[in-house]
């Protein structure tokens, strides 16, 4: 429950409800004025983390050396591989695949399933268990326009928009061109979409959208999605091998310079083995679990940013790798699940956010970038946020007014997960509001790609949030869960279709690791300065102090 | 961590740690030092991994929960379950009748369900488990499609079962059935895949694609917002 000084805000809160209710009711979601152009640049540039002057820096090394990057990314690239090629024998191979697949989440299997159905043999290689990814945790939606008084050319022109006219246009092209038939796909596959009584998809707005686009599986939506995806996996043991708790720690190279492998390293039994494949479909997710900027992130355990640091060292090159999403709403109270998601969908039911003194300060469905800005500026700004006990500030997420608005029993149905995350530590939702801020969640960037998943690197194929340039710098809500399904699909296709082309993959080597610690050497970095991260590490400073792999800057698995 | 904060003792696999009192097991473990592999993974209570079982001090009953979700006690024994093994029957969705057939076929044991509701006592998602394994020993597969809806494929249900039934695979099945042939279809969408391979909105989209960035941004700050 939340302490007495809270609940005095609470109560100022609770008296301007009735007043915000009736402007709800006049206007529904417009209950105040959207940001212009001017006010969004002006907004951005003062809050928002990514533009303040230390949260980037050159890269020195790599593909991009010389360009701006998120500092965190740039660290990681700059960093040693954890093994050299004295260590292995590459004529003994261990695994051989046409397709291999890296990272199991929606991305990773929506691959899987279609290389498979095109005649590949699917090898999948993941950190932790399949469906271990951010897609499992997704909550508001997936956008695709289905309905009527939308279309792809509607939902274009939000993408690029949100993302600030910085998309690559194929890719946000084939985003909403393939989102219908992907909702189609999943629902052939047993997804169950929220439908009205006739059968119609129930859709909401998200922030950021011109039309009511966002379909959903309760607040579910990625897990309802992920599963399927995975109880299919599980059924096709004959075409698609998975290997879990295996990340992979380098990529591999033929003679002719394509990918052609990776080596994995297992997380229980600690041994290294060698995967020859003739494509590789690198869908390692995103970054959260680096704490850029020291934000709480609402990503999955595994969120490292493996990926990104395998495909530099392979030459692939990185786009819009300067920028990061914030998610407004993340939880800031109880401490338990501080930087939790608060889904978007929250706002799109109507819950507004307001600000210590029980005012409303912003359009609540704004693009996230300015949404979050507008809710740093309220609580740091102009000092009008709330500080919980932890000393930790929020603004807060009027949900009490999602059932004056829609109807009693709105939140159980619609928002299961939160109802049930905040009952757990003894908030009922549906009585008051939330506690939230910004929290770390969306790697916008990632590594170039075209519209078939083809990166500058032969042989290598991105999809999903490791990739780069189909948000620009801003992606919204509910075109990520779209996002790994589209690119998943059409990664897995062309993958599959290039490795029927290959006759014979050659021998593989880990030259390019040499050469790239060798670049990486002449910093002066530290030997222990190490990457991938393959997993966060959380032990106390205390305890840290006194193991014996103190020493080591990166995680020692 | 301040030097205030409030300590408790638990039990780790029998090893006793102090750690904050208001740790969820998931930070107490790494409090102690624990680099968590497995019984780990969204940290949020999506992902069903961190399946782990406690008991409380004084009580004498062995409880379950998510790691991630549940705060630790003074005295609290903890052990985490790293994988739960249980019969997954493969199929072929495209093959199978959303009928009571299916489940006889493939998940015989659900009609062992003795009814002692230990599933549901069990479930850290407050979820009806043994209502949902009735509904599907009934035929009423929607019913057990929206009963199970929230599992998170955690196991605990599995585990603590007498009748040995996979209650979370069946329901799995029971949601893919529902979703693909029970649900009823929606009137808009065949229209929109026809009307989009049929090419109908690449003119507008290729425009975009190629304007002027001004005109672009016009555009969209401009575009009408029709949104309930």
């Amino acid at each position: 429950m939340y302490p007495e000084y809270m609940m005095e805000s609470i109560n100022k809160v609770e008296r301007t409800r009735p007043q915000r209710l009736e402007l709800a009711r006049k206007h529904g979601k417009m209950i105040y004025p959207r940001m212009s152009e001017e006010e969004r640049e002006t907004v951005l540039n003062n809050y928002h983390p990514d533009y303040k002057k230390e949260s980037r820096r050159e890269v020195r090394v790599g593909p991009n050396k010389g360009e701006i990057l998120t500092t965190e990314v740039a660290d990681i690239f700059e960093s040693y591989g954890r093994v050299n090629k004295e260590m292995f024998n590459f004529d003994k191979v261990d695994y051989e695949t046409d397709v291999l697949i890296i990272g199991a989440g929606s991305a990773g299997m929506a691959a899987a399933l279609i290389a498979s159905e095109k005649g590949s043999d699917v090898l999948i290689a993941t950190k932790l268990r399949l469906g271990d990814a951010n897609s499992m945790m997704a909550q508001g939606g997936i956008q695709a326009a289905t309905q009527k008084d939308d279309s792809p050319a509607t939902h274009y022109l939000d993408v690029i928009g949100g993302g600030h006219f910085d998309n690559k246009p194929e890719l946000a092209k084939a985003l909403v061109n393939d989102a219908p038939e992907s909702i189609k796909w999943l629902e052939e596959l047993g997804v169950m979409f929220d439908k009205d009584e006739d059968g119609s998809m129930t859709v909401k707005s998200g922030g950021g959208t011109s039309r009511n686009r966002m379909h959903s599986t309760r607040d579910y939506t990625g897990a309802g999605i992920c599963r399927v995806l995975r109880d299919e996996v599980f059924n096709r043991p004959e075409k698609i091998k998975y290997l879990e708790y295996s990340p992979v720690v380098e990529l591999l190279l033929n003679e002719k310079q394509e990918v052609s492998g990776a080596i994995i390293y297992h997380l229980d039994n600690k041994q290294y083995s060698i995967i020859k494949a003739k494509s590789v479909i690198m869908a390692t997710g995103g970054f959260g679990r680096l704490h850029i900027r020291g934000f709480e992130t609402t990503n999955h355990y595994g969120a490292t940013a493996d990926g990104l640091v395998l495909t530099y060292r392979v030459g692939a090159k990185m786009m819009f790798m300067d920028s990061v999403q914030y998610h407004p709403t993340g939880a800031v109270f109880p401490e338990q699940i501080v930087g939790f998601l608060c889904t978007e969908k929250i706002r799109a039911l109507g819950a507004q956010p307001v600000n210590c003194d029980g005012e409303l300060f912003v359009y609540p469905l704004e693009p996230r970038d300015v949404e979050a800005s507008a809710f740093i500026r309220e609580s740091q700004g102009r000092d009008l946020g709330v500080k919980t006990p932890a000393g930790l500030v929020g603004i807060w997420l009027d949900t009490p007014l999602i059932e004056d608005i829609l109807g009693e029993g709105t939140i159980e149905k619609m928002l299961p997960a939160m109802l049930r995350q905040y009952e757990r530590f003894g908030i009922d939702v549906r009585k008051y509001p939330m506690l939230v801020y910004p929290t770390l969640h969306y790697q916008n960037g990632g590594i170039e790609i075209n519209d078939k998943c083809e990166t500058n690197v032969p042989g290598l194929f991105v999809a999903g949030e490791a990739s780069g340039g189909i948000h620009g710098r801003n992606r919204l809500m509910g075109n990520s869960q779209l996002d790994i399904i589209v690119f998943g699909k059409r990664a897995g296709l062309q993958a599959s279709n290039r490795s029927n082309d290959i006759q014979k993959v050659g021998k593989v080597h880990m030259d390019h690791i040499e050469k790239y610690n060798a670049e990486v050497a002449k910093l002066h970095l530290p030997k222990s300065k190490i990457a991938p991260m393959i997993l966060p590490d959380y032990i106390p400073d205390h305890v840290k102090a006194k193991q014996l792999v103190s020493e080591y800057s990166g995680t020692l698995i | 961590m301040s030097e205030k904060t409030k300590m408790v003792k638990v039990y780790i696999m029998g090893e006793a740690f102090m750690v904050p009192a208001a740790s969820t097991i998931i930070m107490a473990i790494e409090y102690a030092g624990f680099q968590l592999k497995r019984g780990i993974g969204c940290r949020e209570g999506f992902c069903g991994a961190c399946a782990t079982v406690y008991r409380e001090k004084g009580d004498y009953k062995l409880k379950g929960g998510l790691g991630c979700q549940t705060v630790v006690s003074d005295e609290m024994y903890i052990a985490q379950i790293p994988f739960v093994p249980a019969e997954k029957p493969l199929y072929d969705l495209n093959e199978l009748t959303p009928d009571p057939s299916t489940f006889m076929k493939l998940f015989p044991s659900i009609y062992r369900c003795v009814a002692c509701n230990t599933c549901t006592k069990s479930c850290p998602q407050d979820i009806q488990v043994m209502d949902y394994i009735q509904a599907l020993i009934r035929g009423d597969i929607k019913q057990a499609a929206e009963l199970s809806f929230d599992c998170i494929r955690c196991g605990l249900c599995a585990l603590r079962c007498p009748a040995e039934i996979v209650q979370y695979n069946a329901g799995t099945l029971a949601r893919r059935l529902y979703g693909k042939y029970l649900s009823p279809k929606s009137p808009e969408l065949e229209d929109r895949l026809q009307e989009v391979n049929d090419g109908i909105y690449d003119q507008e989209i290729d425009e975009m694609m190629t304007m002027d960035i001004k005109d672009l941004t016009k555009k969209y700050f401009a575009r009408e917002i029709k949104i309930t």
